[in-house]
């Protein structure tokens, strides 16, 4: 009962993190990137105007680090309730 | 030295290169041969991912497609690495934990169920083999072009490289050559861009450079770009969407799942020791990917600008036919740019109207091609980019080959058919079936069939629309039975289908289409290649609906479902 009240405290905790890296990955993407692209437009980051740099530059970027923080944080939940490989 | 003799040598070299790994990483197990034994460490394992999934097009057309609809072309971007997000938190660790050979065995498993294996194996089928089409296109182009030996004599020789590693060396000889294919192919497509932002603003890193002054100027590249082609009618680079904002997010979102659901990508993941690496190897993997995504749009944008320059400098005049540099007549003469002088001045005009434009074709695919000419790069840069074309196209099929091969040794014959085979007879027939697929994936090249251009659009809608939801339901709902995860496959594959051909024409028969393939015409103004999303929702819809109305899965499966989602004692797929 214990080891199952674990497992199932342990998935609670994934689906948590991956609930929020997938709003972040969303964020950054559609949002910046394609729904609110205009608004940010009229931001600038050097030559690049906001939304434009979003959708060829920096969404990409920021897949990268949420895959990095994810598997990290994912091996921090894994030791936690023990049942790293 | 001599441009061609250079390009036979560079080529040459790598196709060397990849022969030798062949013979070193030779497999001798079933295990090997699917999986490279599960041993590959998680940053080479994203290398070889990485190789595996830029094919051809994303070494050749990618840049060309921004470069011609600027914002428009950021689907292609974000959808082609988002999914990655999507592949190491809700596929790739769990994938890895069951720990089997191929995708249809975990479908079949989970859903306890051959007619489910038997369903994945004919998506994955058709998903694979369309797309390995576009590869050995690919291959024929770039050696007739680059070498001038025939498109068929080079489909030849690239089958034969392939044929050499891919069935002696099955996953572990493809890891390690797709390991050198990305070497090479990075290197011819970065090189390039260096020295074209360096001579445009002076920062060598193009990312960087996109976004700084031109050199000696105080305008920025961008606005400088937007200028020249809103002046000759284009619509503005920066910030025009194709079909809207809808079309672009449905769009981007169908690439993303596609992405995360083509099974070429996915058993790349099942080749590292543990499910930490699996999530840790989906990180490099984007890390290796990025580098070349991030780039091209530096190549667009410079590529668009240098050509509009040459062809009318600003504040100068256009540009005389007879005075066109040396890339430009070579171009030429490939047919990929054509010149049609209408009002009989000799000179070149280059705009948006039909009626003047006398750049009456100015393929795509030039834009990295022509790339190192157009900036006066020296010869062994354009050799390099031959090579890295090849690289590109070579890493992509083979890992589309070893899918194909995979589901027919392991799952039809060893899963379904005789399950009575031993290893040594799995192997050999895995090598077989390797040696077949090839085989089919030539043929294909040689007489590419009337729908081949449309094909990757159903590649992506295929693994979008069925093999995503199949795969995420399994592991996040344990509540989906057979019932509903076959219906769902099934009603998502047909709802794309009939959308795609009513659209384009059955089996791409554009006579047989009984909606045109006109805006008008489409669902909330979706056009067909972005209907995978649409797919996918309708697959979760009706598994969802169906399993709720039948028993629910046994107990075991039950068990299995929550063992995979425990990284705990990922050797051993029956731990319980």
């Amino acid at each position: 009962m214990a080891d199952s009240e674990n497992r199932k405290a342990y998935w609670r905790a994934n689906l948590k993190l991956t609930a929020i890296s997938l709003a972040v990955w969303f964020t950054i993407s559609y949002l910046a990137g394609i729904v609110f692209v205009e608004q940010l437009n009229t931001i600038h980051l050097g030559g690049y105007k906001l939304g434009f740099w979003f959708a060829q530059q920096g969404s990409m970027y920021g897949f990268v680090i949420i895959i990095f923080v994810y598997a990290r944080r994912m091996a921090a939940i894994d030791r936690k309730y023990g049942v790293h490989d | 030295m001599e441009l061609q003799t250079l390009t036979f040598i560079v080529v040459g070299a790598t196709f060397a290169l990849y022969i030798g790994i062949a013979f070193w990483a030779r497999a001798s197990t079933t295990s090997e041969f699917y999986v490279a034994g599960a041993g590959i460490h998680p940053v080479a394992n994203g290398m070889a991912t990485a190789a595996d999934w830029m094919s051809a097009a994303s070494f050749i057309s990618m840049a060309g497609l921004i470069a011609f609809f600027g914002y428009g072309g950021s689907v292609f971007l974000m959808g082609w690495t988002g999914g990655y997000v999507l592949l190491a938190m809700l596929l790739a660790p769990y994938l890895r934990k069951y720990g089997k050979f191929t995708v249809p065995e975990f479908i079949g498993d989970r859903y306890y169920s051959k007619l489910a294996r038997i369903v994945a194996v004919l998506c994955l089928i058709v998903a694979s083999v369309t797309y390995v089409i576009g590869q050995m296109k690919g291959i024929g182009v770039a050696f007739s072009r680059f070498l001038e030996v025939g498109y068929d004599m080079g489909l030849v020789v690239g089958m034969g490289i392939v044929f050499i590693y891919a069935v002696m060396g099955g996953m572990k000889g493809i890891t390690y050559t797709q390991i050198a294919q990305y070497c090479v192919l990075i290197t011819a497509y970065t090189i390039p861009a260096i020295f074209i932002s360096l001579n445009l603003t002076g920062n060598p890193i193009p990312q960087i450079g996109l976004g700084s002054m031109m050199v000696g100027t105080d305008t920025y590249l961008l606005d400088r770009l937007d200028q020249v082609v809103t002046e000759l009618g284009f619509n503005q680079y920066t910030t025009t969407s194709r079909l809207g904002t809808l079309n672009t997010f449905v769009y981007t979102l169908s690439l993303m799942i596609g992405t995360a659901g083509l099974p070429h990508v996915i058993i790349r993941f099942f080749t590292v020791p543990k499910v930490s690496d699996a999530r840790v190897s989906a990180g490099w993997a984007l890390v290796f990917i990025t580098l070349l995504y991030t780039t091209a749009p530096g190549v667009a944008a410079m590529a668009r600008l240098n050509l509009h320059e040459t062809i009318h400098p600003a504040g100068g005049e256009e540009l005389v036919y007879e005075q066109r540099p040396d890339w430009f007549r070579k171009w030429e003469t490939t047919g990929l740019l054509k010149f049609e002088d209408k009002n009989g001045d000799g000179r070149i005009t280059y705009n948006a109207d039909p009626k003047t434009n006398e750049m009456v074709k100015v393929d795509r695919d030039i834009m990295v091609l022509a790339n190192p000419e157009i900036a006066g790069l020296p010869n062994w840069v354009i050799a390099l980019v031959a090579a890295g074309g090849l690289a590109a196209a070579l890493s992509t099929a083979a890992g589309l080959l070893l899918a194909i091969a995979s589901s027919i040794s392991h799952d039809l014959l060893k899963g379904v058919f005789k399950p009575e085979i031993n290893e040594k007879q799995e192997l050999l027939a895995s090598r077989i079936a390797m040696a077949g697929a090839i085989g089919l994936a030539g043929y294909l090249g040689f007489n590419p069939p009337d729908f081949a251009a449309g094909t990757v659009a159903l590649a992506f809608g295929l693994a979008a629309s069925s093999i995503f939801p199949a795969l995420m339901m399994g592991v996040y709902f344990k509540r989906i039975n057979k019932e509903g995860a076959i219906a769902g496959m099934i009603a998502g594959i047909t709802i794309t289908l009939l959308y795609v051909f009513q659209h384009k024409g059955i089996m791409f028969i554009s006579s047989t289409s009984y909606l045109g393939d006109m805006s008008p015409n489409w669902f909330l103004g979706i056009e067909p290649n972005a209907f995978g999303a649409v797919g996918a929702l309708i697959n979760f819809a009706v598994a969802f609906t169906v399993s709720m109305m039948t028993a629910a899965p046994p107990d075991h499966i039950q068990h299995l479902v929550e063992d995979i989602r425990i990284p705990a004692g990922a050797s051993s797929a029956s731990s319980h």
